[in-house]
């Protein structure tokens, strides 16, 4: 189907449009604020100070971006081949037992810098493990991937209760979390890198998952517009029709890009299980899958954008913290507030503002839009 | 045992009416081709709504009326950016499950300071049950007596109202013509307009419908369920009537059906939890909380009929370009 806008110049399609699109967000989150009584200056001052203010916020906001670069990236491949992955939640729970199982049984024999491979490998196949099923129905039921994947969410909430209370908790104990994992599992921290850049952060969760990260954006990169395996990906989200056309198979198409997706939305499992809590616990997760969803449309599903969009929610979650801190009438839950106007005007409402700025470059520059008007006199 | 199964379908009832009135309101909008993954969103709307508008006048309806209103805003939110801005439905119903997830609590503890709840709501600031009449006097019948005096009887208005609206949307959406190009939209919005008729007027309205469902069922919720609003007490249930919508394959009757079933699981659940069965022993809460969930996947799969969406669902209709 073709787009029933006409073209705006390159940089208005990825930088301006996000960028009204973002900052109506952000007006109506101040909005959310003034209407709760407080001052949305003072909040942003404040969430800056808390997110950059230190180097424990710094490294706190990097923490947590880097769960967001995952989920983000699980979203945005699935986008370019034209499918919806609202289960990074899931999948990322159930990569956590795949982490859990390895760290629990090599924990005691092996090194970190071997466990950490296999932790690895089990996050990305466990993680795609929880989208088979769905991409199956997807692809040779044609039952809609967004359902699926929202039930698969909720089986795997189930399903972590029933492991926590039942597998990983030992005798003994109440809360429902794994032992705590020994030498063997512990992946090196951050610090030494922030301190060499001068930034002293004590007692941070940043680990090395944050580069694995940034790896896996630039393989998502390399994946999605250098590799055939991408070029098809992005053909069947375009269209399709053509893609069929071309002699793309379909069905293995979606179910190669969903895995690929799950198996990144898994990944995130790594950075809280091993970089943090040194152990499983329940909700872990934390509610990075769906954070996932509002990065990847932020970011226009470009590992780039992605990776800003990622720390900038990160700064949310690190801020919104001392937000809730600092003034009584907010909780932690204005962050979930701002994540939602983001996925609204971002992502549903994307073409709101698109005729007013065509209009605008209509009127300006003709040549821009695809226009071409004679010059008088010569009609 | 009788008395088991009695009070089994009696917590049955209870538990199904808000998935009920929450699978209609998305009867009303899929079928008219505007898929809505935000019932969950626009039911804690209005469960806020109407415990916070209860809360301040002490009165009941008027909690209603605040919950119909606030999930018809974020009905018409919906609608404004799926059917006016042709953007993606799905992106804009997860966009206001998140907003009305977060605002509620928000809300919540700016204006009570009880971390998010809504004060404990007493007296005519809730829906008590209705004993309907001769309900004392038949209760000592067999079998007939305890079915109308626990059963039939007992129950909240807004239970009434729930199953009464399961015949009223069918005769909304097979017997008026207002139901008949509400389905026409859904299936075939170019042939809807041919005709002359405004296919995003005729959307609107759906949304609406589905609006002022979604205000009712979390109305039951904090009102005449539990007295007042808990963070995020809606619990999945938006999702859960999805799933029954799906299995009704989008028609009122089996709708209800599909809700009494998801209902007598969750109240199965809480009944015998922990107990052990004769042959399979213990089965495990969360198994039971799943099965809902699981059950939809196989029907999905196409193991137990096909489930064939509304043709143009999800999709948004461009006049022309």
């Amino acid at each position: 189907m073709s787009t029933p806008y006409a073209k705006l110049p390159l940089w208005a399609d990825y930088g301006l449009i996000p960028l009204i699109n973002l900052t109506v967000a952000f007006l109506v989150a101040g909005f959310v604020v003034m209407l709760v009584g407080e001052s949305p200056i003072e909040a942003v001052q404040l969430m800056l100070k808390g997110a950059f203010g230190s180097g424990r916020g710094i490294g706190y906001t990097l923490y947590y971006a880097t769960n967001f670069i995952f989920t983000g990236l699980a979203v945005a491949v699935a986008f370019h081949g034209g499918l919806f992955n609202i289960g990074g939640e899931g999948q990322a729970s159930i990569a956590g037992v795949g982490v859990a199982i390895v760290c629990l049984t090599f924990d005691s024999i092996l090194p970190w810098w071997l466990t950490f491979p296999l932790a690895i490998a089990a996050a990305a196949i466990f993680g795609a493990a929880w989208v088979l099923i769905p991409a199956w129905l997807q692809a040779y039921r044609g039952s809609h991937i967004v359902i699926t994947t929202i039930m698969f969410n909720f089986i795997a909430a189930s399903l972590m209760v029933y492991l926590m209370v039942y597998v990983f908790k030992p005798d003994g104990q109440q809360v429902p979390e794994s032992r705590q994992f020994l030498e063997g599992a512990n992946i090196p921290s951050l610090e030494p890198l922030l301190g060499m850049l001068g930034i002293t952060a004590r007692r941070t969760p940043l680990n090395i998952t944050f580069i694995l990260a940034l790896v896996a954006a630039f393989g998502v990169w390399l994946l999605i517009w250098r590799t055939k395996l991408g070029y098809e990906i992005r053909t069947m989200g375009l269209s399709a029709k053509a893609a069929l056309y071309a002699g793309i198979g379909e069905k293995r198409t979606i179910i190669v890009t969903l895995l690929i997706s799950a198996a990144l939305a898994g990944m995130m499992s790594l950075n809280p299980i091993m970089g943090a809590q040194d152990r499983i616990q329940l909700n872990f997760a934390g509610g990075a899958g769906f954070v996932g969803i509002a990065v990847a449309l932020m970011g226009r599903s470009h590992p780039a954008g992605i990776i800003f969009a990622a720390i900038l929610f990160g700064m949310l979650y690190q801020g919104g913290a001392e937000i809730a801190f600092e003034m009584p009438n907010i909780t932690r839950e204005m962050i979930v507030v701002i994540m939602g106007l983001v996925i609204f005007f971002a992502g549903a409402l994307e073409n709101m503002f698109r005729p007013f700025v065509q209009t605008i470059f209509a009127s300006i520059r003709p040549r821009s839009v695809g226009l071409d008007p004679k010059p008088a006199g010569e009609a | 045992m009788f008395d088991v199964l009695i009070s089994l379908l009696d917590s049955t009832v209870r538990l199904s009416v808000a998935l009920l009135l929450a699978c209609l309101a998305g009867l009303y909008s899929e079928r008219s081709g505007v898929f809505d993954i935000g019932l969950e969103g626009k039911m804690l709307a209005g469960a806020f709504a109407a415990a916070s508008a209860a809360a301040v006048t002490g009165s009941a309806w008027v909690g209603v009326a605040a919950a119909i209103f606030a999930a018809v805003f974020f009905a018409l939110v919906h609608g404004f950016a799926s059917i006016t801005n042709r953007g993606n439905q799905i992106v804009s119903g997860v966009a206001i499950n998140f907003i009305v997830a977060g605002a509620t609590v928000l809300l919540g503890q700016a204006w009570f300071k009880e971390g998010g709840r809504t004060p404990q709501l007493t007296g005519n600031a809730r829906f008590d049950a209705i004993t309907l009449p001769f309900a004392d006097a038949v209760r000592g019948v067999p079998v007939i007596g305890p079915i109308y005096a626990e059963l039939i009887s007992g129950h909240s208005i807004l239970v009434y109202i729930a199953f009464a609206m399961v015949p009223l949307t069918w005769w909304i959406l097979f017997r008026t013509r207002f139901g008949l190009r509400l389905r026409a939209v859904g299936e075939n919005p170019a042939a809807v307009d041919t005709a002359g008729i405004s296919v995003t007027w005729l959307r609107y309205r759906a949304v609406i419908c589905c609006g002022i469902l979604t205000g009712l069922a979390g109305a039951y919720l904090s009102l005449a369920q539990s007295p007042g609003f808990v963070k995020d007490m809606t619990a999945g249930r938006g999702f859960v009537a999805l799933a029954a919508l799906i299995f009704a394959k989008w028609k009122p009757v089996p709708a209800m059906f599909a809700c009494l079933l998801f209902g007598f699981l969750d109240a199965f659940a809480i009944r015998f939890q922990g107990y052990s069965f004769p042959l399979i022993g213990q089965v495990p809460t969360q198994l039971m909380q799943a099965l809902p969930y699981i059950l939809t996947v196989i029907l999905l799969a196409g193991f137990i009929g096909k489930a064939i969406p509304p043709k143009a669902g999800g999709v948004a209709y461009v006049k022309e370009r």
